[in-house]
């Protein structure tokens, strides 16, 4: 096992009688790309501000490379690159001057900064944007911006809050694309996010985490194992018939739930549950067999979903 | 690390690597804080510099703008006017031109100090949120505030280092010890300014906080500082006033420069004394600040 990158131990962030963080515990090996997936307001921003060491935690250990962030704040940061959950680029800037100014914080000579910003800026795909004004970038390219500006002092440690959110499809493809390259190179990455498809994509090993707590940790795949069964059938009879519906449907499959709109029956063979809910003489109005994903180990783990 | 760094009995190669990588990183990241904690707060300062290039226009503008028109307004227009009542020696000994600039002089410096001390600050925290972005890399909240003291009180510096020698153009200067009072000037401007950055470092929401101190407290403070004339016309029931007034202070001080002003020893040194004090103030102030709204 090489030394971790970062050892949390019942982690704890209180706001006053309030636990935003209520003791966590995770670990992060060199290289790895490691998720914490949760809906909002379970914490994540809270624990990678502790990781980021600008957070003094109110309990529990926390070493990152090896160092106490209560102690090391400022040598910590020298290894971190940081992408926030909401961008703080200084928008009375131009681009590129963005990433000159940040690159001399960690006191890196000018003209090592200049060469990287170049660089960093064809990484980003904003060469064409280095002289405009950070306002009239969109929002993706914001995105990309912050995350050069993160590489700035070639991290070992890659933190993204929600790196996609607020996106459109496209956009947060183009970053996705970006960061596989970064996980490709060997940078070891903590991301938070609230999309499944996200953490699938990106992630080597991921925390569930609700309310401050972890509610499961694995690989996509384990959890998806462990949680939930192989395929979903997702059948919708419309609002007034579901609860009806539902209640004729239980037993069917490993286990069923009721949302709102839908039912999804969980079973290792979809289609054969079809036909079974139609052989119970019930006609859906829609109907879907799907693969299990992380939404529903949410689903499974907290009765919840992601995205409300 | 200690406990990791000495390798247990029966590991193997592999693990005894893992552990060296470890405190190659713990290494690394020591040396990478160095530079950072030695220079972080002149790395603000460029930053700043960098941003003031942007309205580098109105810097010219009121550096070099200012003086000249204010000093022609007050040597030509109303310096004539009044020596012309009073005589040469107008107010308090000297021409009314002596008697007001350095009161100009100390009054730019309280121009800048309200420019660069008041919104840049409020926008560094809330709606351009650029110290998060400095507090994520190695620099500490301290050295952002610090930082921005330096770059304020160079561009001070220069402001009335300019607005000096306009007014030794205009002859404004009889004293040779004259030149001190650009510092004179400085520490009026950073005695308010620091205090003007506690303020604006409090501030969670925009209601108007700032636009209320310049018109209550900033432009007032010009009117009972004994600027265009001396304190002493008011009523001593409103003279209380120009005492806490740092503009005041800073005012007598420069006059004590630039034509020799007499008054007690004493005083000028509380007048020095009152100002240093303001700044440490204002400056402890910011940085208390800083760091209880950057560490979340
Ligand atoms: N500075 C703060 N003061 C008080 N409460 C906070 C603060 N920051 C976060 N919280 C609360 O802590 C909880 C977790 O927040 P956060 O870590 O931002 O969640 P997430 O990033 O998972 O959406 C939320 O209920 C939030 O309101
Ligand atoms: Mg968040």
């Amino acid at each position: 096992m090489p030394a971790p990158v970062i050892v949390a131990t019942d982690l704890v962030k209180r706001y006053g009688e309030f636990a935003a963080v209520d003791g966590i515990s995770f670990e992060v090996a060199p290289g790895e790309s490691f998720g914490l997936l949760g809906p909002n307001g379970a914490g994540k921003s809270t624990t990678m501000r502790m990781v980021g060491a600008v957070s003094t935690r109110t309990g529990g250990d926390l070493s990152i490379l090896g160092l106490d962030p209560d102690r090391h704040g400022p040598e910590i940061r020298s290894q971190l690159g940081v992408v926030p959950q909401s961008d703080n680029l200084d928008t009375e800037l131009r681009v590129r001057e963005n990433l000159l100014v940040y690159g001399r914080y960690f006191g890196l000579p000018g003209k090592l900064v200049a060469q990287r910003a170049d660089e960093l800026l064809a990484f980003a795909q904003l060469e064409e944007k280095a002289a405009a004004k950070v306002e009239s970038l969109s929002g993706g390219m914001k995105r990309r911006l912050t995350i050069a500006r993160a590489l700035i002092n070639d991290p070992r440690l890659l933190l993204l809050d929600e790196p996609t959110t607020g996106l459109d499809p496209q956009a947060r493809h183009i970053l996705w694309d970006r960061l596989f390259r970064l996980k490709e190179q060997g940078t070891t990455l903590l991301l938070t996010t609230h999309y499944m498809d996200e953490a699938e994509q990106l992630c080597d090993r991921i925390v569930v985490v609700d309310e401050g707590s972890i509610m499961a940790e694995g690989t996509p795949a384990e959890l998806i194992r462990r949680y939930s069964s192989r395929e979903v059938l997702e059948v919708r009879f419309g609002s007034d018939r579901n609860a009806e519906a539902a209640e004729r449907l239980a037993g069917l499959g490993d286990r069923t739930e009721v949302l709102p709109d839908r039912i999804l029956i969980y079973s290792a063979d979809g289609e054969a549950e079809l036909e079974r809910v139609i052989d119970a003489g019930l006609h859906p109005i829609t109907s879907l067999v799907r693969r299990s994903s992380l939404e529903d180990v949410f689903l499974r783990l907290t009765g919840r979903s992601l995205i409300e | 690390m200690s406990s990791e760094s000495t390798p247990r009995p029966g590991h193997d190669v592999a693990s005894a690597q893992s552990t060296d990588a470890a405190a190659d990183a713990g290494r690394t990241a020591l040396a990478g804080g160095i530079r950072p904690r030695r220079f972080g707060a002149w790395y603000v300062a460029e930053h700043r510099f960098r941003v003031m290039r942007s309205y580098l226009q109105t810097v010219i503008a009121t550096g070099i703008g200012n003086p000249i028109i204010y000093l022609y307004a007050m040597g030509v227009g109303l310096a004539t006017l009044v020596d012309q009542n009073l005589g040469d020696d107008a107010v308090d000994g000297v021409g009314y031109l002596a008697f007001v600039a350095p009161a100009l002089l100390a009054s730019a410096a309280i121009t800048v100090a309200s420019e660069e001390f008041t919104y840049p600050v409020m926008l560094g925290y809330k709606w351009n949120p650029i110290f998060f972005g400095m507090n994520a890399s190695p620099l500490r909240p301290t050295q952002i505030v610090d930082g921005i003291v330096i770059s304020v009180t160079i561009r001070m510096l220069v402001t009335c280092g300019i607005y000096f020698a306009f007014m030794l153009v205009f002859g404004a200067v009889p004293s040779p010890l004259g030149f001190l009072a650009i510092f004179a000037a400085l520490l009026t401007g950073l005695g308010f300014g620091a205090l003007l950055m506690g303020y604006a470092s409090t501030l969670e929401e925009d209601t108007g906080q700032l636009a209320m101190v310049m018109r209550l407290v900033v432009l007032p403070m010009t009117l009972f500082s004994g600027t265009f004339f001396p304190l002493s016309q008011f009523p001593i029931w409103l003279q209380w006033i120009g005492w806490i007034s740092p503009l005041w202070h800073g005012t007598e001080l420069s006059r004590v420069f630039t034509y020799g002003y007499a008054e007690p020893i004493w005083l000028t040194v509380a007048h020095v004394l009152y100002l240093l004090a303001l700044f440490v103030l204002g400056w402890a102030w910011a940085r208390r600040v800083a760091v209880r709204r950057l560490n979340r």
